[in-house]
């Protein structure tokens, strides 16, 4: 009731209270004068105001100018890389000099470690973005042909235009290699993981002790120890299989450690409803456990793959250069692309070196492939709507008939 | 009547505990032993490595001594074999990669964890692992062939500003009317720049899961109390990180030092111990292997295999220092700061 009167209703019925009720609180005669001050509109703490980004992308662009003066004019600095050092010291310089103007020390420091904290980023961004832009930049002479991937590198000399061969033996033997590893490190790694989650144990702190160790062995160890082992000491040939020894060692540590990390996350409680169900513990692992991983171990894989698709060291030393299509991996020399792109820019010669970057660019882009699948296969599944209750629901027992 | 009374006394034996059997039974022990064989052959194999590579070095301690890990040369035919200058070039190579991914990496998980709009996080931080899984031999040819024109521009004015530090220095006149460029290229400083994009990725993801998990309150509190934002990270974020971002920086440096391929294509060997980082020539361990195993003899091979176990080692004692330093971070005990 009291809400809905007038101040001075209010004030009226509250004195009559107060005068029924004991003395003791003297109650305001008259009603202060409240200021509101001007219309205020709430300022968004989160954004910048205009002047702020006038002050932001004004202080960078007189960096800007300043810095080509510096190094154009005044300094006899050529080239871009210097041009941007000068334009970040500059920059920060102006930024500080404008907030100085209006703002205190603290505010100087803050927009200055902004300034620094972001252009930092912007670098970084920036390499990345380079990098992969002149990859595909340098390869794009050589991309368009269709022979570049139909086709290998036998007969073709270092003149040959780009309408002659290709990279085929390349991919192949990447393909061969990185499926021959992958048969050999899945069942091992991903059942190594499983014992150590499932079954533990003093045994079970050495393997993991020294498989995390393992992670640290460089690539080129991994090429060196299947080299002497495999090839000098066994008297196995320069092949495909040994590159892909070479490679399962690598990787090997790499997938048991990651699928460790995703079956240890894998909720208890489904492991005890599972047991509690009177289902046996290979029974819970197999239907319970490794389902609810799969998205998980899945992107284990494919991280380690990409790991191993790039690493140039260990074929480096193992497998030996083929220049045409070879399948089979026991017997023989084979390329793949990391090492076709590493041989051939060694070469020098300028058309090579074309071909090299075409290669380099598919090998990027396969790495692209097989991260961007990684990344949706570990995304959350959204809950399915479950169609099989739906139509269960009318039970035939209550269905009116 | 339906009910009948027990006349009998009920006995009073005690109830005893099913006897319960933790042994597995039928297809579980299978599964034990199957998960156990494949555990056993992992250890196997990976540690064979290790055990392999020890004892292929013995024979190489005993001919060459410790003189092995001092002795610059590597001169088979005069049987002078040693480690000294490619030690000491992969430290280089790994001390410029850090030099210069260190702030950046710290910059750029600070830009994601504290400054990025929200809506980009997520994108962000797969933009750091994708480069991160990019092959090293695209960082070596991006290195060689766009990398090193600038940065022997950058090496010239390092010559020219600081060039009376020996670090700085390079065999050739700085204030020529046309500079050598070919004397500031293929060096440890060009190579440990390709590198750093290998090792940012690795210590930046480290740096910004921790940096995430700075407490909310306290960050809040920093705020509430009139902290500009940087004042918040200096006060709460990098003080909880700061075991994160040694972590990282060390997980990244292991990488640097195996890192083969990419400075295989941009340095000139050269076997020499030698500070000047700007100047053309140097080598690492793995780039040593890379370019004498294929005319190796048996001794060279065991030298070799002794480089690789001397870097192993290296890495290993970075990666697991590393280890416990982000793990303890995690648990919260970098936070007395």
């Amino acid at each position: 009731m009291a809400t809905s009167l007038t101040p001075s209703q209010h004030r009226d019925e509250v004195d009559l209270r107060s005068l029924r009720a004991v003395q003791a609180t003297t109650l305001r005669s008259e009603q202060e004068p409240v200021d509101h001050g001007p219309d205020q509109v709430r300022r968004r703490v989160s954004r910048a105001t205009a002047e702020e980004r006038f002050v932001l992308i004004g202080s960078w662009l007189a960096g800007l100018a300043l810095a080509w003066i510096v190094c154009r004019r005044l300094m006899p600095w050529p080239g871009l890389l210097p041009l941007a050092l000068c334009w970040f010291v500059l920059g920060l310089l102006v930024l500080a000099v404008a907030a100085a103007l209006t703002g205190s020390a603290t505010d100087v420091r803050d927009r200055v470690a902004t300034g620094v904290v972001t252009s930092a980023a912007s670098v970084v961004g920036f390499a990345l973005l380079s990098a992969v832009v002149f990859i595909f930049a340098r390869g794009a002479k050589a991309l368009p042909h269709l022979n570049m991937y139909v086709d290998d590198m036998s007969g073709v000399g270092p003149r040959d235009p780009f309408t002659r061969g290709g990279i085929l033996h390349a991919i192949v033997g990447t393909a061969i290699e990185l499926t021959i590893a992958i048969v050999v490190t899945v069942p091992l790694g991903i059942g190594t993981a499983v014992y150590l989650t499932e079954i533990g144990g003093r045994f079970a702190r050495v393997v993991r002790t020294v498989v995390e160790a393992m992670t640290a062995l460089p690539s080129i160890v991994a090429g060196l120890f299947v080299y002497t082992t495999l090839i000098v000491g066994l008297g196995v040939q320069r092949s495909g299989f040994a590159a892909s020894m070479a490679l399962s060692v690598m990787i090997l540590p790499i997938i048991a450690r990651a699928s460790e990390v995703v079956l240890r996350v894998v909720p208890a409680g489904l492991r005890e409803a599972g047991l509690a169900l009177g289902s046996s513990r290979w029974k819970t692992v197999w239907h319970v456990v490794l389902p609810a991983a799969r998205p998980g171990l899945a992107t284990a894989l494919i991280l380690g793959v990409a790991r191993g698709i790039g690493e140039t060291s260990p074929v480096l030393l193992t497998s030996g250069t083929a220049s045409f299509v070879v399948t089979d991996p026991v017997h023989g020399v084979m390329n793949s692309l990391p090492l076709f792109i590493f041989s051939t820019v060694r070469s020098g010669e300028p058309i090579y070196i074309t071909r090299a970057f075409g290669a380099a660019a598919v090998l990027l882009f396969c790495v692209l492939a097989l991260f961007v699948t990684a990344r949706l296969l570990a995304r959350p599944v959204r809950p399915r709507r479950r169609q099989s209750l739906r139509h269960r629901r009318p039970h035939p027992d209550q269905e009116p008939s | 009547m339906s009910t009948v009374l027990r006349v009998q006394a009920p006995s009073l034996d005690a109830d005893r505990p099913r006897r319960l059997s933790s042994a597995l039974t039928g297809t579980d022990r299978v599964f034990a032993v199957g998960a156990r064989a494949v555990a056993t052959t992992v250890l196997l194999v990976t540690g064979g490595i290790a055990f392999f590579l020890a004892l292929q070095s013995v024979p190489t301690i005993r001919r060459y001594g410790l003189s092995f890990f001092t002795e610059t040369g590597w001169q088979p035919e005069a049987d002078v074999l040693g480690i000294g200058a490619v030690l000491v070039g992969t430290f280089e190579v790994a001390m410029v990669s850090l030099v210069v991914a260190f702030p950046l990496s710290v910059a750029t998980a600070l830009y994601i964890s504290e400054y990025a709009p929200v809506r980009l996080r997520a994108t962000l931080t797969s933009m750091v692992d994708l480069m991160a899984a990019v092959p090293s031999i695209i960082y070596g040819l991006w290195g060689f062939f766009l990398l090193q024109p600038h940065a022997s521009a950058v090496a010239l004015w390092l010559q020219r500003t600081l060039g009376w530090i020996p670090m700085f220095a390079v065999d050739a006149d700085p204030n020529a009317a046309t500079w050598d460029q070919s004397r500031y290229t293929a060096s440890a400083f060009i190579a440990g720049l390709a590198v750093a994009m290998m090792v940012l990725p690795m210590a930046c993801a480290v740096m910004r899961q921790v940096f995430g998990q700075a407490p909310q309150g306290e960050r809040e509190a920093a705020l509430a109390l009139g902290s500009s934002r940087w004042g918040m990270i200096r006060t709460v974020v990098l003080p909880f990180g700061r075991g994160g971002i040694i972590g990282g920086t060390m997980l990244g440096l292991g990488r640097a030092h195996g890192e083969t391929i990419a400075v295989l294509l941009i340095i000139s060997p050269a076997f020499e111990v030698k500070p000047r980082i700007l100047e053309i020539g140097t080598n690492t361990v793995s780039a040593l292997i890379a370019g004498r195993f294929g005319e190796a003899s048996d001794a060279q091979l065991s030298a070799l295999l002794t480089a690789g176990f001397v870097l192993f080692l290296i890495t290993l004692l970075i990666n697991t220092l590393a280890a416990i330093l982000v793990a303890r971070s995690r648990s919260g005990a970098g936070t007395d700061a």
